[in-house]
């Protein structure tokens, strides 16, 4: 498994994850399924990006760095998408995000070959 | 005349020291015994450099026709072969200038600086099982570390007549399995007190009496080795749930603080929303 589909997956998950707290907030609880949706999708472009920074870049430190700046990017973008002149949710989307981001990038560096060793086996 | 015992003594070490007449060598001086053959410091005076000479019993010359044939970082190199007008046969190779490992263990050295040194000794003994030759006598005091940390595994291919019961496999003949077993008891003793479990049930399984229950090889034993020192779980042992949590804390602490972090997050978040 490449990185890039490293990222994809792992993007999957923790976007989808991070999508299904807002269960816990009453007033979007009725949207859980629209938010993980959006989250899952945000947490995978996120992830291929992390992924393919992870097959150029074999460094654990710049993976963590690329995937919370990548995360919080997106999640600037939902939230700046939702927000409305009476409420905005920034802090809410922005941190989690910044911080699934982080999750992301790591691992990206942990899992998948890179392609140097693809085409060494090649 | 009455000869004193220090007269006696030295004549009696001067009529053992080889006649190097007719070689390149210019005798220097004794540096030990092992492997049924003398070592000494000597001079090769064609290349103007220093040069081991070990001196065997003439039924022992096949030694150096064994290791000759091995080309490894970690085996001394053979110069030349020969035979002494004395009928004895000899060697010469490199002068390898350091301490023997269980010297060097004295300077208490790190737990990783070990395992660099027993990695070096095994890939040596792996390299001439896989050309067919077994070593017969490893122990410590056949290891040289040299002054800029190389590793010799030296005294190939004799079996110890007098040799250190510790690191000598209990079967006869031997055979590669003795070797391991050896190898096992080295790494045993190369370990500080305060050495892991795993690290000391790898040596335990490779010292074990029956042979079969050994590493097969020694690559299998660096595998284990290789396993240790990347955080994995090694063969050797059966580590209780407290240790295998701890290695996985340890190998994943940062992703374990991320995670951490987030849902620690988002529990402030909550809790501040519903303040």
């Amino acid at each position: 498994m490449n990185k890039i589909l490293a990222g994809l997956l792992f993007g999957l998950i923790f976007g989808a994850i991070d999508g299904a707290t807002s269960w816990f907030y009453p007033e979007t609880r009725g949207l859980v399924g629209g938010i993980m949706v959006g989250s899952s999708f945000k947490g995978m472009l996120v992830g291929v990006l992390a992924g393919w920074f992870a097959q150029k870049v074999q460094s654990t430190r710049w993976g963590i760095v690329v995937g919370s700046v990548l995360g919080l990017l997106f999640a600037y973008g939902v939230a700046a998408m939702e927000a409305t002149k009476e409420k905005s949710h920034y802090l809410e989307i922005m941190l989690p995000g910044f911080l699934v981001g982080a999750i992301v990038g790591f691992l990206t560096q942990r899992v998948g070959t890179p392609r140097v060793a693809e085409r060494r086996e090649a | 005349m009455d000869l004193s015992d220090s007269v006696l003594e030295h004549l009696r070490s001067a009529v053992a020291l080889p006649d190097l007449s007719g070689t390149r060598y210019e005798l220097e001086s004794e540096i030990g015994r092992g492997g049924l053959g003398v070592v000494y410091r000597a001079h090769d005076r064609e290349l103007d450099r220093p040069a081991a000479l070990k001196v065997l019993d003439s039924a022992l010359a096949g030694e150096a026709q064994l290791i000759a044939g091995l080309e490894h970082p970690a085996i001394v190199p053979i110069y030349e072969t020969g035979t002494l007008p004395d009928g004895r046969a000899f060697y010469a190779m490199k002068l390898v200038t350091g301490a023997r490992l269980d010297h060097y263990l004295a300077g208490t050295p790190s737990l990783a600086e070990r395992l660099r040194i027993l990695r070096r000794v095994a890939e040596a003994l792996a390299f001439a099982h896989s050309r067919g030759i077994i070593h017969r006598d490893l122990k410590p005091q056949n290891v040289m570390v040299g002054e800029f940390g190389e590793v010799y595994l030296m005294d190939w291919g004799v079996e110890a007549v007098v040799g250190t019961p510790a690191f000598c496999a209990p079967e006869r003949p031997l055979d590669r399995r003795s070797d391991i077993y050896a190898l096992g008891a080295t790494l045993e003793f190369a370990l500080p007190a305060s050495a892991p479990p795993a690290l000391r049930a790898i040596a335990s399984k490779a010292k074990s009496i029956d042979p079969a229950a050994r590493y097969p090889d020694v690559p299998a034993l660096l595998a284990d080795l290789e396993r240790f020192q990347t955080g994995l779980a090694v063969e050797a042992w059966r580590e209780p749930l407290s240790y295998r949590l701890r290695r996985f804390g340890s190998r994943n602490a940062v992703l374990l603080w991320l995670l951490a972090a987030y849902a620690g997050i988002k529990f402030l978040l909550f809790f501040l929303r519903n303040l």
